[in-house]
């Protein structure tokens, strides 16, 4: 039995060797601003939930950490990599908002001594979606969400808040609900580079998990940052700004569009559903994977537009 | 055995265990039939009810099914049941005489992988019913409120709506209600509290003094309740609605009938 025992662990450990150092690139796109840009795709097994951009920002004292990835794997991995960037002190963790692919790899910087920071509604929204998305997430990912652990934040932001990093002050603002209840945005002044986190989309199809009117509202009011390069919360980067915008306010605009017209003409949400917001597949990847999904919950807040 | 290899082989089995248990999980309906309804029998639809569930659950807070109903049995009480949710009792429709609902569309959550069975009790006392497999939602869908400081502003907002139907011998109209609908299962990760539940668990629909329908049910209903619905008309000016919650909250709205359309 011992044997036995033993040769199956020799046989799995390459296994786990395998998963504790995934290819992880972070690159710096503007002096002492790093980013690493997750795969357009669902999170799966194969790709540790690596799926989200990440950032880390460096001051002359320490650094502050922007989301952590889909996995504790990743997060690992990503601290791996920021520690051959730099060995200033991470003082700050900070999530753009509650979901997997941003949160899962928190428990990788606990060890670092980090303050986690978040919008004040952060610490709710972890609550009541922590549990499932463990629970959800083991399907999809299998032993890649091994060791992933809820961490909430014990310095939230209720509008804005100014981290001090050394010679290097950065603006975390809060926003309200639009892609989920919980949207921070991060800015460097210093070099221009905003973080979006979720509240902006590129190529990867916005996700509506707030509301759809509140994510139209809040795009429009991003505008005015003073910024002139992002880091999306998917897709390419760093991307020019305020132009990064555009298309995901097409998006958002035709489906609100096609869904008055929808709950107008008296058609039910699963009708409706099927049909709204097609004119926008072909500009988008994963449209199927969310499109029905915003059109199902943008109708249950549409409906109750008007008398 | 040394200690490494033993946690080794332990973690390993568990991740095993896991697995299997993942694809083995006893289904829950026998014990459902049990604790519903009472272990009676239970024969098939047989066209007396139809459940319409979408394949896959887009957003897992918001998943819309309708139960149909055949004009020509007497269906006392309709009961929708998400097997896998942790309430797995959505709502239980009590039909009122002669109400003539031909069919309720309402929106459930849906936690996981489930079957969702659709129970008519008709007026012989017998029990069929109709079911059909939800896949659940991918991505970063939970089965949870999605503005919370919104939905507790808004609490007991009513909604009317009148839509043309497609029997001409009926009017076809929805119920919207303003609520969190919240299962109160969560710990607030700051006070160590558990979040407590407050849900919509009745609502009575009349037309006049007649009545439509009662709902009774818990928090596999999706926030913002609604229930949309045909019925037979018998010359009432209004429709009028009753709602209570879980913590004595009662929500009334009336609304005129539309002209005939």
């Amino acid at each position: 039995m011992l044997r036995f025992m033993l040769t199956l662990v020799a046989a799995i450990a390459p296994l786990f060797a395998a998963k504790a150092a995934p290819a992880f690139a972070l690159n710096e796109i503007t002096p002492g601003v790093y980013a690493h840009q997750g795969k357009t795709s669902l999170m799966t097994q194969e790709n540790f939930g690596d799926i989200a951009n990440l950032g880390a920002i460096v001051g002359d004292d320490a650094v502050a950490v922007i989301d952590t990835g889909g996995s504790l794997i990743e997060g690992r991995a990503f601290l791996a990599a920021l520690r051959e960037k730099t060995q200033k002190p991470i003082r700050y963790v900070i999530n753009t908002h509650a979901h997997p692919d941003h949160t899962f790899g928190n428990g990788a910087f606990v060890e670092t001594g980090a303050i986690f920071v978040g919008h004040k509604n952060l610490p709710r929204a972890l609550a009541a979606r922590g549990p499932h998305y463990l629970s959800a997430f083991r399907d999809q990912m299998g032993d890649a969400l091994d060791g992933v652990t809820i961490v909430a934040p014990t310095m939230t932001v209720d509008e804005t808040m100014t981290l001090d990093l050394g010679h290097r002050e950065i603006v975390l603002q809060a926003w309200r609900t639009a892609h989920s209840e919980c949207d921070l945005t991060i800015l460097d002044p210093k070099s221009g580079v905003l973080f979006a986190g979720d509240l902006l989309f590129l190529q990867h199809v916005p996700v509506v998990d707030g509301s759809l009117l509140g994510f139209l509202d809040v795009a429009d009011r991003l505008a005015a940052i003073k910024a002139t390069q992002v880091v999306a919360g998917h897709g390419p980067l760093p991307a020019p700004w305020p132009k990064a915008l555009d298309d995901q306010r097409v998006y958002l605009t035709r489906l609100t569009a096609d869904l008055r017209a929808a709950i107008k003409k008296g058609e039910g949400v699963a009708a409706a559903a099927k049909t709204a917001g097609g004119e926008e597949r072909e500009k988008w990847r994963l449209f199927e994977d969310y499109n029905a999904r915003n059109a199902t919950a943008g109708f249950a807040e549409l409906e109750w537009e008007g008398p | 055995m040394n200690k490494t290899a033993q946690r080794a082989a332990g973690a390993l089995f568990a991740i095993v265990a896991t697995g299997a248990l993942a694809q083995t999980a006893p289904d829950p309906w026998p014990g459902l039939v049990v604790d519903i309804f009472q272990n009676r029998a239970i024969a098939d639809a047989d066209g007396v009810i139809t459940l319409d569930a979408p394949a896959r659950a887009e957003d897992a807070a918001i998943v819309p099914v309708t139960m149909r109903f055949s004009n020509h049995s007497q269906i006392k009480v309709a009961t929708l049941v998400i097997d896998q949710n942790p309430m797995p009792m959505a709502a239980a429709f009590t039909l009122g005489d002669k109400s003539g609902v031909g069919f309720i569309e309402t929106r459930v959550r849906v936690n996981s992988y489930s079957n969702v069975h659709a129970v008519a009790e008709t007026s012989d006392g017998k029990l069929r019913a109709d079911a059909k497999f939800v896949k659940a939602s991918g991505g970063c869908s939970a089965p949870a409120v999605k503005d919370q400081d919104e939905a507790v502003a808004n609490i007991g907002k009513m909604k009317y709506r009148e839509f043309k139907s497609a029997d001409a011998s009926k009017r076809e109209a929805q119920i919207m209600i303003r609520h969190p609908n919240a299962s109160g299962m969560q710990m607030d990760p700051v006070s160590r509290a558990y979040l407590p539940a407050h849900f919509i668990d009745s609502v009575e629909v009349f037309q006049g003094d007649a009545p439509i329908f009662k709902m009774e049910g818990g928090i596999s209903l999706s926030e913002d309740p609604a229930f949309r619905f045909t019925y037979a008309p018998n010359g009432a000016k209004t429709i009028r609605v009753e709602a209570h919650d879980n913590k004595g909250g009662v929500y009334k709205g009336e609304w005129p009938i539309g002209e005939a359309s």
